[in-house]
């Protein structure tokens, strides 16, 4: 706005400015710093090099247990989810009524699914004893040892998150009403069958809303805390141990921060590279309106 | 091929044709498999917490012996004995708390988001640029890169077993997803209302408070909510900040009931389960549209 100075804005951002530097910045270059030192909170951090790297790499078997599990969950968990959420987002996108009520239905789980409360339910539900074992008794099946058996058990989580698929499919459905209905008419006279239709048409044109919705939900997987720490308490036999968890242990129970900024710099480094490739790729697959190329 | 706009409209009364007879058959075909199908994935949803809820009026001894939510004897008795707790404090006590951290942490990111969104759309100024990619690098941070360091400054100031690292990075638009949404929002508005304003006279804070603001009023609305529920389930912070169960929040309180209570009293955790998703389901049903607004204009992680 004219006749203002051109440092007015920033009084406005500044809470922001000030919260990056102390809340982000400083505890990112910290931490960085950290994974190079030997710090036990007691006595002030002693710098090792690169011992913790080299640690990690060569001799924790703990991490190596916890970095094939955290990716066999991620690789899992997003995939599954998304494709459950554009599912039903497609069934749902159609003149039917009611759709509001089945949006809403589909993404209670989402509001509440963070919650400890549905992790304890979780808990109980795959017991032993629990719901599921009584459903699967119920229909003549065998019960099954969910937390008990380490191929089991991640499964469990992996379960809770798809279960919330209810904010990636509300994102996709809102993709999908904005998609221009004469393109499908067009299509209709050309005699493209559902398929054709929904293949050549409608995933071309929410591509952004996919590539936004894998991006956030890789992130997040990554990070995935309340899950196992609640459900499966990382076991049995570290089986559900992600890196988040082998994180906190190490930093909060054994009060090793150097060695846990160094696990959280290389499951950092997963995630950006990741996400780099994603973004580097999405060139070739995300199709922008009013972009010529494609 | 024929095509569709050439089909005679069923208000014409003219007898259907052949095709369009199919036409409609196939229309109620796919109608019915897309219900179906809707109802299935609604109920397997659903049923757990329908469950849930009925569990926590059944007997210790009936929750696991019928996977019916109807209780057959219902009781209370869980909510009494889980509402006690193993703790000098009843779980009301743990309410208050978990209330105590939302209220200020809501009004703070709100009043926050809403400046520092005002500064980026509105305003140019140096180093403009830089910021806004700082919002959306923030975005896509992991905070488990952070967590470490952030937790050793809050101990160097003396402020680890209170509310305020909880409270003070929100206050501070940490939440730069909110900042991100309102900032969409804000793009979204145009700008003549606020310009007349400013010939009037009013400045530019005048200018926000009596003329943006009042626009906004469904952004700062969707970020209050997703700020409630987010800080509701919060399990980490509190986890790593809060150490004495005087000042636990709910979310605390109940995996200390998991920890506590003897290996049997699943009625009284499911009944202190349901309490504590009491809360977030009556605000996201007084104010669903809010809900599914914020999550399409911004994207919201969930």
């Amino acid at each position: 706005m004219g006749g203002d100075s051109k440092y007015l804005g920033l009084w406005y951002v500044a809470p922001y400015v000030l919260g990056l530097l102390l809340f982000t910045g400083f505890p990112f270059v910290a931490s960085f710093y950290l994974s190079f030192t030997d710090y036990d909170l007691l006595s002030s951090p002693e710098w090792v090099g690169t011992a913790n790297y080299e640690k990690l790499f060569t001799r924790d078997r703990t991490f190596d247990k916890s970095l094939r599990v955290t990716l066999t969950y991620v690789f899992t968990t997003v995939p599954l989810k998304l494709v459950f959420a554009l599912f039903i987002a497609v069934v749902l996108n159609y003149r039917l009524k009611g759709i509001n009520f089945f949006r809403t239905a589909y993404y209670v789980p989402s509001i509440l699914g963070g919650s400890i409360a549905i992790a304890v339910l979780w808990r109980y539900i795959f017991a032993d004893t629990g719901l599921m074992n009584m459903i699967i008794t119920m229909l003549g099946g065998e019960p099954i040892n969910w937390f008990g058996d380490p191929d089991n058990a991640l499964f469990t989580i992996t379960l809770l998150r798809i279960w919330q698929f209810g904010s990636a499919m509300v994102i996709f459905l809102a993709a999908l009403q904005s998609v221009d209905k004469s393109l499908y008419e067009a299509a209709a006279i050309d005699g493209a069958g559902p398929w054709q239709t929904f293949r050549n048409i409608t995933l071309p044109l929410i591509t952004p809303v996919i590539f936004f919705n894998l991006i956030m939900q890789t992130v997040q997987a990554f990070q995935e805390f309340n899950g196992p720490y609640i459900i499966t308490e990382g076991g049995p036999l570290k089986s559900t141990y992600l890196l988040p968890l082998y994180i906190y242990d190490e930093a909060f129970k054994s009060f090793d921060m150097g060695y846990a900024s160094a696990i959280s710099w290389v499951l950092f480094a997963i995630i950006m590279v990741l996400t780099l490739i994603a973004f580097w790729s999405s060139k070739k697959w995300v199709y922008y309106a009013g972009d010529k190329r494609s | 091929m024929v095509a569709l706009t050439d089909l005679p409209k069923p208000d014409q009364k003219t007898p259907p044709t052949a095709l369009e007879l199919k036409l409609r058959r196939k229309a109620r075909i796919n109608t019915a498999i897309r219900y179906s199908v809707l109802i299935v994935v609604g109920l397997i949803m659903v049923y757990p917490l329908v469950w849930m809820i009925g569990a926590s009026f059944k007997t210790n001894a009936e929750m696991f012996s019928s996977p019916s939510f109807w209780p057959k004897e219902p009781t209370i008795q869980g909510f009494i004995d889980g509402w006690k707790t193993s703790t000098p404090y009843t779980f009301g006590h743990f309410f208050l708390n978990s209330l105590w951290i939302i209220i200020p942490k809501v009004i703070g990111t709100a009043i926050s988001c809403t400046l520092v969104a005002y500064g980026f759309a509105r305003f140019e100024f140096p180093g403009k640029k830089i910021l806004f990619v700082t919002v959306i690098a923030t975005l896509l941070l992991p905070n488990v890169v952070t967590r470490i360091p952030q937790y050793l400054l809050f101990r160097d100031i003396g402020w680890l077993d209170s509310f305020l690292p909880l409270w003070v990075p929100s206050a501070l638009a940490g939440d730069a997803f909110f900042v991100f949404m309102v900032i969409q929002f804000l793009r979204a508005i145009p700008r003549d209302m606020e310009e007349a304003a400013r010939v009037d006279g009013a400045n530019t804070l005048q200018t926000l408070v009596y003329i943006v603001v009042p626009m906004l009023a469904p952004a700062i609305i969707s970020v209050c909510l997703f700020q409630f529920m987010w800080t509701m389930n919060d399990f980490l912070g509190p986890l790593i900040y809060i150490s004495s169960v005087e000042k636990y929040p709910v979310s605390l309180a109940l995996k200390l009931s998991i920890d506590t209570t003897e290996a049997f009293a699943w009625n009284q955790i499911l009944a202190m389960s349901v309490l504590t998703l009491l809360p977030s389901l009556t605000v996201f049903f007084l104010a669903q549209k809010y809900f599914i607004e914020g999550i399409s204009t911004g994207g919201v992680k969930g």
